[in-house]
């Protein structure tokens, strides 16, 4: 390990560090602005042109709040619960493939951080582990509304982890791999031997399963149901404030960007897009590497704009709706999915 | 270099699963417990085999603990509900914990730090080699254990729904 290698994944650690940040600042914007357009209003306008300063507006004003930690609560456990739950959100960007390597002065600089060879496993775990932050913050205040919060938040995440992982055993038996670089390396271009590459055309049922699930898990609408307001007065984070509630807050956006990523990672190519070897001919391997990364961050919009446009489309669920859909809906479709793939994966195969 | 992280994780594991048995708090105990398997990952990474380590990690920690904080948090254990302690049962725990450092004392004596054993293949935790060993040689025990969970699966559903059943 030469130091070269460790200067270079450090700037590569802060630099996605700080984009998942910016984007998740950003976030709280567009979502202000997409309320607004959907809801005929004009949302945020007063700070800086267009109010695209009010993401600092909103920073600055958590951060000189007033710090309250209620007396009777654990003191330890209730710091660690928003800590616990930025962590799980920001870890997860450390094995997604921004791009194809490019070359600087000679050397190969690939745009991932690490490449496991579990790399889909790896994501699923930090997903699962993502809920410790929920349940901790909602049973450390010492609340029966935030504890409430915390046992739907942990109920609603297994429930819809199986389903979700139900659906990436089907994704896996096309890709035959479980580390996301191959994943995104297969679906090179986006036509290839009369058929699209992108496995969306080719787990378009898997593709629904797995988004349904990852609304479920970041807790976003229709699911928010460990913050319902009208039940629960504000969910987990009721005994929260200042920088501590932005954490819970903050957790969420880059949770939504991390499982936009995934998605377009895992079912829409990546940061593959149509005529790339065109692209790499005329004007060069690191050009064409940079327009896979605006690829893929594109993508990754497209579907931060889809997680605001059904939150502010559907309303919410009911918590036996959400049961229902879960346990009766989502795992039996998803195991007709693996047996529909695994027999057309046979009869290619075998004819 | 790796030797010296191992007896780092190893005392971690020691004193994280010593802190589940000591905490007085339930909800304390899991989250040790957390910790403790968390430290298990660690060792599964340091042995190679990723597989292991991811799984666990998922299954595990992102799952049954979960389950567990869950049922102790829906239980809300305080000083009210704490079953009473026995002078008898303080006895025969005392007895069976004797009998369980015995047997420990006995097994360490045999086990000897000399003679390490060596893997063969050191890639066989890598999901793939795992997956030929386990889909190839041990296919019978594996769809057998398959079997055996399906069929725990099964009838926890059963017992769930009699009631329903005889109403």
């Amino acid at each position: 390990m030469d130091s070269a290698f460790v200067i270079e994944k450090f700037i590569l650690v802060a630099v996605i560090f700080g984009i998942s940040l910016v984007i998740a600042m950003y976030s709280t914007y567009a979502e202000r602005k997409v309320a607004a357009y959907l809801q005929d209003r004009l949302g945020p306008d007063r700070a800086g042109p267009f109010g695209i300063l009010q993401p600092l507006a909103d920073g600055v004003k958590m951060f000189m709040k007033e710090e309250i930690i209620p007396a009777t609560s654990n003191r330890w456990l209730f710091i660690v619960g928003p800590g616990l739950a930025l962590l799980c959100a920001c870890i997860g960007t450390a094995v997604i493939p921004w791009g194809t390597p490019i070359e600087i002065g000679g050397k190969t600089i690939p745009l991932q951080v690490t490449d496991i060879n579990v790399g889909v496993l790896y994501i699923f775990g930090v997903v699962s582990l993502g809920v410790y932050g929920v349940m901790i913050g909602g049973w450390a205040s010492n609340n029966k509304y935030s504890l409430l919060s915390a046992i739907r938040a942990a109920s609603q995440n297994i429930s819809y982890e199986i389903a979700m992982g139900l659906s990436i055993i089907a994704l896996l038996l096309v890709t035959n791999s479980l580390s996301l670089k191959e994943i995104v390396d297969k679906q090179h271009g986006f036509w290839a031997n009369g058929w699209f590459t992108w496995y969306f055309f080719k787990q378009p049922l898997g593709f629904i399963i797995f988004m349904v699930c990852s609304f479920a898990e970041t807790n976003r609408a229709p699911f928010d149901l460990p913050e319902c307001e009208t039940e629960l007065i504000g969910g987990y984070h009721t005994e929260y404030s200042s920088m501590k509630l932005g954490f819970y807050l903050f957790a969420e956006y880059i949770n939504m960007f991390v499982s936009s990523a995934v998605m377009a990672t895992l079912y829409f190519g990546g940061f593959n897009y149509p005529f790339m070897d065109l692209a790499v001919t005329h004007l060069g391997q690191n050009w064409a590497s940079i327009i896979g990364v605006f690829a893929l961050f594109g993508k990754i919009c497209g579907f931060i704009f889809f997680f605001m446009w059904v939150r502010w489309t559907i309303p919410r669920f009911r918590y036996d709706q959400l049961m229902n859909l879960g346990w009766k809906g989502l795992i039996p479709l998803a195991i007709a999915n693996i047996i529909i793939t695994g027999v057309v994966i046979a009869i290619i195969e075998k004819f | 270099m790796s030797t010296q992280v191992f007896y780092f994780v190893a005392t971690l594991s020691i004193i994280f699963s010593l802190m589940v048995i000591f905490a007085k708090n339930p909800i304390h105990s899991v989250l040790y417990l957390i910790l403790t398997f968390f430290t298990f990952t660690v060792h599964y990474v340091l042995l190679n085999a990723q597989f292991l380590a991811v799984v666990n990690f998922i299954v595990y920690m992102g799952a049954i603990m979960v389950l567990f904080l869950f049922v102790l948090m829906l239980l809300n254990l305080n000083k009210d509900t704490e079953p009473s302690k026995s002078p008898l049962i303080k006895i025969v725990g005392v007895i069976a914990g004797g009998c369980l450092v015995v047997t420990l004392i006995g097994s360490l004596k045999s086990a000897s730090i000399n003679s390490p054993l060596i893997l063969k293949n050191q890639g066989l935790g890598l999901v793939e080699n795992l997956g030929k060993e386990l889909f190839g040689p041990f296919l019978l025990p594996f769809e057998l254990s398959s079997l055996l969970l399906l069929a725990a699966m099964v009838g926890a559903v059963l017992l769930s729904k009699r009631d329903e059943v005889e109403a």
